[in-house]
C-alpha cells in the first residue's frame, strides 16, 4: 500500500466526517481488479460543503457510497462524528444512518412509482423514527410531513400525489425532503442536479444552499459540473482515476488551480460568453482504471509531465494554506 | 439556385403528433437558415422540440398520423416534399446525422471499421483495402488513438468518447455538406467534449461542412456556433448571430436562461437567478407567449393568442417578444463597465 497521503488542515472544531486512506477495489470477472477509490483522505468540517468533481469513472459515486457505508471499503477508515464506522455491524450503524443521508441523480428511480409522496416520506419516520426513545405518533408524522413540504417549497397537497405527477425538479425536491426527514447532519448528494435543465437546476442548487444555511447541514456534493460545484462548495476536491489530485478552498482550487488536470478541466468548461479565449483541449481520454498509468496517474495526458512523472507517484501535499496538490510540477503562474 | 442562397432554408416547419385522437403541436412555425460552412446552434431545454425538428428535416419521423408542414429547402430542393428514396440517397451523400448515443448509429454485430468501410463503399468506388485505408485515416483525423486496431473493435468495446468519434468519422465518410449533430457531446466528459467541439469547429475548414448543432448547453453554443436559435416549448423564442444574442438577449427566456447558469468566474451570487416553474407540456402551452407564466416581464398583452410575432431588432437578430415592439427592450446582458472576463 502506498504511504498515507493525509495532510489535513483542521480549521474548525471536530470534523463531521474523516476519511483516512480509503481504498475500494472491485473484482471483475477474469480475476482483474479495479481500484475505483485509490487511497483517499480528507475531512469535512461541520457546516462545510465539500464539492467532489471529476470526470465519469473517476470514482465519485463509489467514494460517496463508501462514505455512508452503502459500500464497504477495501481498506482505510471512515470516521463519522468521531466514531470509526468502517466496520460497525449494521445493527450498531442503524441509529447513525439517520444522521447521514444520500440524494441521488435520478429523481425517478429512487421513488417507488406506486406509492404516494406522503407514504414515501413517512416511511423513514416510521421505520427509524424514535424521538427520545418513543415512536412518533401519527400526528407527529403528519406535522413533520408538512414541515418537510415547507422546507422544499412544495404544496402540502403534493403529499397525496404520485411521483409521475411531478416534473424532474419537483421529484428532486421530494428526494431532498425524504433525505431530510430524519434531520440528518450530513448529506452526500451524488449528481443531484445533473439530470435537470439549467433553469430548474438553478432552483435546486439554491434549495441545497438554503437548506444548508437554514439547517446547518454538512454536504459532500458530488458533480461533474464545475460551475455547479463552484456555486455551492466551500471546498473542492478534484478527482482523477480514483485519487484526489487537488484539494482546498473553492477559490484556491478553481481560480488558482495548480494541478495541470484541474487547469485543463476548468478551461474545458464552455463559458456562455462569446469570445472566451479557447485553450488547446487536453489530449486523450481517461485511461482504463484497470490499467492505471504508472507514476503520476495523469502523466499520459499531462502537458507539464517530465521524465520523473512516469515512475514516481506524487502524493497530495500542502502548497499554500488550505490548498493541497498531488503533482511534482504544479503550475504556479498560469493566471 | 441563386448565388448566396443558404445551404438550408427552413420555413414555418410545424410538426404535430396524433395522440389519443388529438393532434398535438410539438414544433410550431420554426424558420431558420444555414449558410455554407456555417454552424447554427439549436438550443433549448429538454422537450423543447430540438430532436423532433432534426428528425423531421431528415425524414426520419415515421410515427403514424404525424403531420409535418412547411418547407425545408436544401440546395434548392424541398426536403419535406421528397420521397423516401430521394431522402435516403441524400442522407448518405449530402446530409449526415450524429446522435447523443452512438449505439444508435452502429450495429452491435459488426466492427466499427467494417461499418465505416461499408458506408464508404456504398458511396464511392473503393476496393476493400482502399476503404479500410480511408476508414483508418478518418478515425485518426477524429482523434481515435491507434486507429488501425481500433477499427477492428466492436462498438460496445469502445469508450463513450471513442464511439462518438467513430460515429463522426462514419458521418463524415460521405463528405456531407450538412452535418446535423443532436447533442453530440451531452454524454461526454468536459475534456472530451472540448475535443469534440474543436473537431466540429474545424469541420468547416477540413470538410467544408455546415453544421446544425443541437444542444441544451448555452456554453457549447457560445463557443461553437455562428448563429443561434433559441427554442422554447416548440416555438422559436429568439434567433440571431451568436455574438448579438449573447451580448444582448432580447427575449426574457434567453436572458433568464443565461442568468441561471452558475458563473465560472467573478463573484459567486448568493442565490442563482432561477426561472420559476418548468416549461409547459405541449398540450398546456399557453395561447399567447408560451413563456408568459414564468416570465417576470409578462403583462396583459402577452397573454392572448396568437403568440407574439417576430420582431426584427436588426437584419441579424429577431425575437418573439412584445417588449422591443412596445418600446421597452431588455437591457444588455453586460453593462458597459463590466467586461465579459473569464
Ligand atoms: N459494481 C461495480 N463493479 C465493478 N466496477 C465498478 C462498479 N461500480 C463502479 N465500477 C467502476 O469503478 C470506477 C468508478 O466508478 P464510479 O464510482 O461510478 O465513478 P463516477 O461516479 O466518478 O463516474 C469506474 O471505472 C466504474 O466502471
Ligand atoms: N413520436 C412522438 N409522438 C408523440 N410525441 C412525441 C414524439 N416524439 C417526440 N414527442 C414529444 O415532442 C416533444 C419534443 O421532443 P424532442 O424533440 O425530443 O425534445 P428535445 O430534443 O428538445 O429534448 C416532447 O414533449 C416529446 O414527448
Ligand atoms: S506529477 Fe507530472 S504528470 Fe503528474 S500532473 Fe504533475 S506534472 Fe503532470
Ligand atoms: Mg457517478
Ligand atoms: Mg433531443
Amino acid at each position: 500500500m502506498p504511504p498515507n497521503s493525509t495532510s489535513l488542515q483542521t480549521t474548525r472544531d471536530e470534523p463531521v466526517l474523516t476519511v483516512k486512506d480509503v481504498y475500494k477495489t472491485y473484482t471483475l470477472n477474469k480475476g482483474q481488479t479495479l481500484k475505483a477509490v485509490d487511497g483517499i483522505s480528507f475531512s469535512v468540517m461541520s457546516g462545510e460543503v465539500l464539492g467532489l468533481v471529476g470526470e465519469s469513472g473517476c470514482g465519485k459515486s463509489t467514494l460517496g457510497r463508501c462514505l455512508l457505508r452503502l459500500h464497504d471499503v477495501t481498506s482505510g477508515q471512515i470516521i463519522f462524528e468521531g466514531q470509526d464506522i468502517t466496520h460497525l455491524p449494521e445493527r450498531t450503524l442503524r441509529p447513525l444512518r439517520q444522521r447521514m443521508q444520500m440524494v441521488f441523480q435520478d429523481s425517478y428511480a429512487s421513488l417507488n412509482p406506486r406509492r404516494r409522496i406522503g407514504d414515501l416520506l413517512a416511511e423513514p419516520l416510521k421505520v427509524h423514527g424514535t424521538v427520545n426513545g418513543e415512536r412518533r405518533s401519527a400526528s407527529a408524522i403528519t406535522q413533520r410531513l408538512a414541515e418537510l413540504m415547507e422546507l422544499v417549497s412544495l404544496p402540502r397537497a403534493a403529499l397525496a400525489r404520485y411521483p409521475h405527477e411531478f416534473s424532474g425538479g419537483q421529484r428532486q425536491r421530494i428526494n431532498i425532503a425524504r433525505a431530510l426527514a430524519l434531520s440528518p447532519r450530513l448529506i452526500v448528494a451524488d449528481e443531484p442536479v445533473s439530470a435537470l435543465d439549467v433553469s430548474v437546476q438553478a432552483q435546486i442548487v439554491n434549495l441545497f444552499a438554503d437548506l444548508q444555511k437554514q439547517l446547518g447541514l454538512t454536504y459532500v456534493f458530488i458533480a461533474h459540473d464545475l460551475a455547479v460545484v463552484r456555486q455551492i462548495s466551500t471546498r473542492v476536491a478534484v478527482m482523477y482515476l480514483g485519487a484526489i489530485v487537488e484539494l482546498g478552498e473553492t477559490d484556491n482550487v478553481l481560480h488558482h488551480s495548480v494541478h495541470p488536470y484541474t487547469i485543463a478541466l476548468t478551461q474545458a468548461v464552455p463559458r456562455p460568453v462569446v469570445g472566451t479565449p479557447q485553450h488547446a483541449p487536453l489530449r486523450g481520454e481517461i485511461p482504463s482504471p484497470v490499467h492505471k498509468p504508472s507514476g503520476c496517474r495523469f502523466h499520459t495526458r499531462c502537458p507539464a509531465a517530465q521524465a520523473r512523472c512516469a515512475h514516481d507517484a506524487p502524493q497530495l501535499r500542502p502548497i499554500a494554506p488550505n490548498h493541497e496538490v498531488a503533482c511534482h510540477y504544479p503550475v504556479l503562474s498560469h493566471n | 439556385m441563386p448565388v448566396n442562397a443558404p445551404l438550408l432554408e427552413v420555413q414555418n416547419l410545424c410538426v404535430s403528433f396524433a395522440t389519443r385522437g388529438q393532434m398535438i403541436p410539438i414544433v410550431e412555425n420554426i424558420s431558420f437558415s444555414i449558410g455554407e460552412q456555417e454552424i447554427l446552434g439549436l438550443v433549448g431545454e429538454s422537450g423543447s422540440g430540438k430532436s423532433v425538428t432534426a428528425m423531421a428535416l431528415m425524414g426520419l419521423i415515421d410515427a403514424p398520423g404525424v403531420r409535418i408542414t412547411g418547407m425545408a429547402l436544401f440546395k434548392g430542393q424541398d426536403l419535406l416534399a421528397m420521397s423516401g428514396k430521394q431522402l435516403r440517397t441524400l442522407r448518405g451523400q449530402e446530409i449526415a446525422m450524429i446522435f447523443q448515443d452512438p449505439m444508435t448509429a452502429f450495429t452491435p454485430v459488426y466492427t466499427i471499421g467494417w461499418q465505416i468501410d461499408e458506408q464508404l463503399r456504398v458511396h464511392q468506388k473503393l476496393s476493400r483495402r482502399q476503404a479500410r485505408a480511408r476508414t483508418v485515416e478518418l478515425l485518426g483525423e477524429m482523434g481515435v488513438p491507434d486507429p488501425l486496431n481500433t477499427a477492428n473493435r466492436y462498438p460496445h468495446q469502445l469508450s463513450g468518447g471513442l464511439r462518438q468519434r467513430a460515429m463522426i468519422a462514419m458521418a463524415l465518410s460521405c463528405n456531407p455538406s450538412l452535418l446535423i449533430a443532436d447533442e453530440p457531446t451531452t454524454a461526454l466528459d468536459v475534456t472530451v467534449q472540448a475535443q469534440i467541439l474543436d473537431l466540429m469547429r474545424n469541420l468547416r475548414k477540413t470538410y467544408g461542412s455546415s453544421v446544425l448543432l443541437i444542444t441544451h448547453d448555452m456554453g457549447v453554443v457560445a463557443e461553437t456556433c455562428d448563429k443561434t436559435l433559441v427554442l422554447y416549448s416548440g416555438r422559436v423564442a429568439e434567433t440571431g448571430t451568436t455574438q448579438a444574442l449573447f451580448a444582448h438577449p432580447q427575449h426574457p427566456y434567453t436572458a433568464a436562461l443565461l442568468a441561471s447558469i452558475p458563473p465560472m468566474s467573478g463573484p459567486r451570487p448568493e442565490r442563482l437567478p432561477a426561472i420559476p416553474g418548468s416549461p409547459p407540456q405541449p398540450l398546456e402551452r399557453p395561447a399567447g407567449c408560451a413563456f408568459a407564466p414564468r416570465c417576470t416581464y409578462s403583462h396583459a398583452t402577452c397573454l392572448p393568442a396568437p403568440p407574439p410575432a417576430f420582431h426584427a431588432i436588426n437584419s441579424h437578430h429577431k425575437v418573439a417578444c412584445l417588449l422591443p415592439m412596445e418600446g421597452t427592450p431588455l437591457p444588455p446582458r453586460f453593462s458597459a463597465n463590466t467586461t465579459a472576463t473569464v
